[in-house]
């Protein structure tokens, strides 16, 4: 899980740092493959895994939240680095950026709860998106910890299902991360 | 394309866009990528590429006795010459044959493209007789694959994978090209350009602050030791390194794959370091003050206990893969990029110096280890497997090309056998394959036909490969091999010893008569019981026309010392037992160990 304050991927999981990577790779079969075969034999733990297509032709781009201590991130980058189809990797754990996770919760509603399940929701600006005469779906864009707060206070009622995307993330301001190709020297370990 | 070599079909493929089938473009773009030899092995989803075969006479096929053997022959083609190697192999079990063989390539960076068939691109993911989805399987062992299935892809991804294989730190690649890519036909545009592949960089370069941080570093430096690795071989940087040694006094210690990266009799090289290294050198490098590691990574077997490896010493990392770097041992710097480049940019700036102090340290280990070697012990008629392997360096004058096997023998060569260029050891060092010695050696023969190449190998390892000795045969490679034959599985034996009280569990093991194998085969067979059969057999063997296989049956429960047992400090090694005490008293012999049973000891 993550905690913070919504600015950045950073956080902890069961008390292990965790870090959050972007990258683009090459939309071809197998490259997701890949990816999960390189994290799974070297042991790097995922938190939360997101992968679309871009606005870019042929490149689609991930979002990775890993349990990962600083050596351990630079490790990964450059083993990242080492897959053919892998474009760009870029750790933006230590900047200004926008995280999103989407989630979907069906939450037991039935008479005089309604009422209150639906003033949860409006709080944490949850859109109704579906509803049955015993329950209520809602529809949560926010931070992880943002969808976390909203199912602590909807447990009480009782959550039928739930599911939710990996983080999505994005820096702020005009830059555009994860896009240079050049050999960055933060893969290098700092100076003595 | 103007080499004269090259036959008319594969010459009009340089006069632009022409259309042929899968098959020959197989070929053709192999030709083009400078490709003489494959070694590989016919089956149903590659027949139509071999029917191809024959329009291309300039290439030669090495036709295996199994696909693992193939693997291991391009490997070792690729080892010895520097250049790809290229194995070819049919789908499914023709395809996993090969993993070990991309496994053992992948471990130790050599560079080898192989090309496997592959069922018809309709009948993939439905099980197919002989399907196997060999990307998938070979997807953590490989630097890169492809799966192919249209002819006109078929030569782009060929071209891509040889750049990929050679480029940056070196490794296998995998072509699978379905059946019917193979059968149909394309219109190809041949394309010499430099490959563009968007997310791949192989190139590195130190940035100049870490270039003055690394000679402040080396300046400041009492205790300085260079390690020798893999990395030094791959990029050519023996001659700089030689230089840079020379000027800056440092001594030099080798990984096993490093061995010949500089030369082992120039008064510089200490010799092998890590669990089979010698007492001097592993001491040397927990003395040490600065590491420079060059192209190497911190093998467990090279490094011993971590929480107590080279402590006192500041480490340079010199690696062209930054995924190497702080990967198990945390280092102070590291300049990534090609190990000659950074040599050569250090080698004008490194201070010209001596270090008598360190050296006459280094010294007084070496004259008190040196005692206990097992050359300075007398000969009593027996056989030690390193007195072969000693005579056989002096013999050839250490200029023979070396292909070792795993276990044993593998670390004896290694202690024994001065190597003092560069591709003359080859080893499985990485993945430890036992069986890859006699089929890297013809890999080895073929791609140096004047070099003489000996093959050591177990007689456990030998059992493994042995049916290509018919290959030697059939495609008269002319190889020397010598079996180690000391009826265990040596290496397991010496730790059950060690470490188990001396329980053999499942490692004796029995032997064919090789010298009537050897005649089996059409090969010549010849064996060796006593030291002083040892020059005899092996002038035989240098003058035989044929592959000559030698059965050395030496000392059945001698042990590779000194040893850092798994986990124990560096520097804390079970060394090789006193022949003889400080007074010149035979030692105790009351406990078995054939190394006592030397000179003046009872035969």
């Amino acid at each position: 899980m993550i905690s913070g304050d919504g600015t950045n991927g950073s956080g902890t999981s069961n008390g292990r740092p965790l870090r959050t990577f972007v990258a683009y790779v090459e939309d071809q079969p197998g490259v997701l493959n890949r990816i999960a075969s390189l994290f799974r034999r070297r042991g790097y733990n995922i938190a939360s895994l997101n992968v679309g297509r871009t606005h870019e032709p042929g490149t689609s781009r991930l979002t990775m939240v890993v349990e990962a201590d600083e050596t351990t991130a630079c490790l990964l980058e450059a083993n990242l680095y080492k897959l053919v189809n892998v474009i760009s990797v870029d750790d933006i754990t230590n900047l200004a950026t926008v995280v999103r996770d989407l989630a979907l919760v069906k939450v037991r509603a039935v008479g005089n709860d309604r009422a209150d399940v639906l003033q949860i929701g409006e709080l944490f600006r949850a859109r109704v998106v579906d509803v049955s005469d015993e329950t209520m779906t809602f529809e949560m864009t926010g931070t992880q910890d943002k969808i976390v707060d909203l199912l602590a206070r909807l447990r009480p009622f009782g959550i039928v299902e739930m599911v939710q995307t990996g983080a999505i993330a994005m820096t702020r301001g005009a830059e555009s991360r994860a896009s240079s190709v050049a050999h960055r020297p933060s893969i290098l370990p700092p100076p003595p | 394309m103007t080499d004269p070599s090259i036959n008319a079909l594969a010459q009009t493929a340089s006069l632009g866009t022409q259309t042929m089938t899968g098959s020959q473009i197989i070929w053709a773009a192999l030709v083009r990528e400078g490709v003489r030899i494959v070694f590989g092995y016919p089956g149903g989803a590659i027949m139509p590429a071999y029917d191809a075969l024959p329009q291309f006479p300039e290439l030669r096929h090495v036709l295996t006795r199994h696909e693992q053997g193939a693997a291991h022959m391009a490997d070792g083609y690729a080892r010895a010459s520097g250049k790809v190697g290229v194995a070819v192999a049919t789908s499914g079990p023709g395809a996993t044959n090969l993993v070990t063989g991309i496994a053992n390539a992948m471990l130790d960076s050599i560079p080898v493209v192989f090309i496997t068939g592959q069922v018809g691109s309709r009948l993939l993911g439905t099980d197919a007789f002989q399907e196997v989805d060999i990307t998938g399987v070979t997807l953590p062992i490989t630097k890169h694959n492809f799966l192919v299935t249209r002819a006109e892809d078929i030569a782009p991804a060929i071209h891509k994978a040889f750049y990929i294989a050679r480029s940056g730190r070196p490794g296998p690649v995998v072509v699978d090209i379905t059946k019917d890519a193979q059968q149909k036909s394309a219109s190809v545009t041949w394309n010499d350009a430099p490959v563009r592949l968007p997310g791949y960089r192989p190139e590195y370069h130190p940035r100049d602050e870490d270039y003055a941080l690394a000679l402040a570093m080396i300046r400041e430096a009492r205790q300085p030791i260079i390690f020798c690795g893999h990395g030094v071989v791959e990029a050519n940087a023996t001659g700089t390194l030689i230089d840079f040694v020379k000027k800056t006094d440092i001594p030099v210690a080798e990984t096993l794959l490093g061995l010949g990266g500089f030369p082992a009799t120039d008064s510089h090289s200490l010799g092998m370091m890590g669990m089979h290294g010698e007492e001097w050198v592993n001491t040397a490098i927990q003395d040490a003050d600065l590491i420079i590691a060059l192209g190497m990574r911190f093998d467990d077997r090279v490094t011993g206990n971590l929480q107590t490896y080279a402590a006192k010493a500041k480490k340079i990392h010199v690696e062209l893969d930054p995924a190497e770097v702080n990967k198990i041992v945390k280092v102070d710097l590291a300049l990534i990029g090609d190990a000659r480049e950074i040599l050569a940019h250090l080698l004008p700036d490194v201070p010209r110096q001596k270090l008598p102090d360190w050296w006459a340290q280094i010294d007084r280990n070496r004259g008190a280890a040196a005692v206990r070697d097992i050359i300075e012990l007398p000969d009593a008629g027996r056989l030690h497997a390193a007195h072969v392997i000693h005579d056989l360096w002096r013999l050839t004058e250490g200029k023979a090309l070396v292909v070792t096997d795993v276990g044993q023998h593998q670390m004896w060569e290694a202690q024994y056998y001065k190597h003092d260029h560069a591709r003359r050891l080859l080893t499985s060092g990485g993945l430890g394959t036992m069986g890859f010695a006699l089929p890297a050696a013809i890999g080895a023969k073929l791609a140096c036909p004047d070099e003489e190449v000996w093959a050591i190998v177990g007689d456990g390892g030998i059992q493994m490969t042995q049916a290509e000795l018919q290959t030697a045969r059939q495609d008269s490679v002319k190889i020397n091999v010598a079996i180690i034959n000391n009826g265990f599985l040596g290496m397991v034996r010496q730790w059950q010893e060690f470490f188990h009280e001396g329980r053999y569990v499942c490692t004796p093991i029995t032997s064919p008569d090789y010298v009537r194998l050897a005649e089996a085969h059409g090969l010549l067979g010849l064996r060796v019981t006593r030291r002083d059969e040892v020059a005899a057999a092996v002038a035989a063997a240098r003058a035989s026309p044929v592959a000559t296989v030698i059965d050395f049956r030496v000392e059945q429960e001698d042990s590779v010392y000194p040893m850092v047992a798994t986990g124990s400090d560096l520097a804390d090694m079970i060394l090789r037992p006193l022949a003889f005490d400080g007074e010149g008293t035979p030692a105790p012999t009351s406990q078995h160990n054939p190394i006592y049973q030397t000179g003046k000891d009872r035969s």
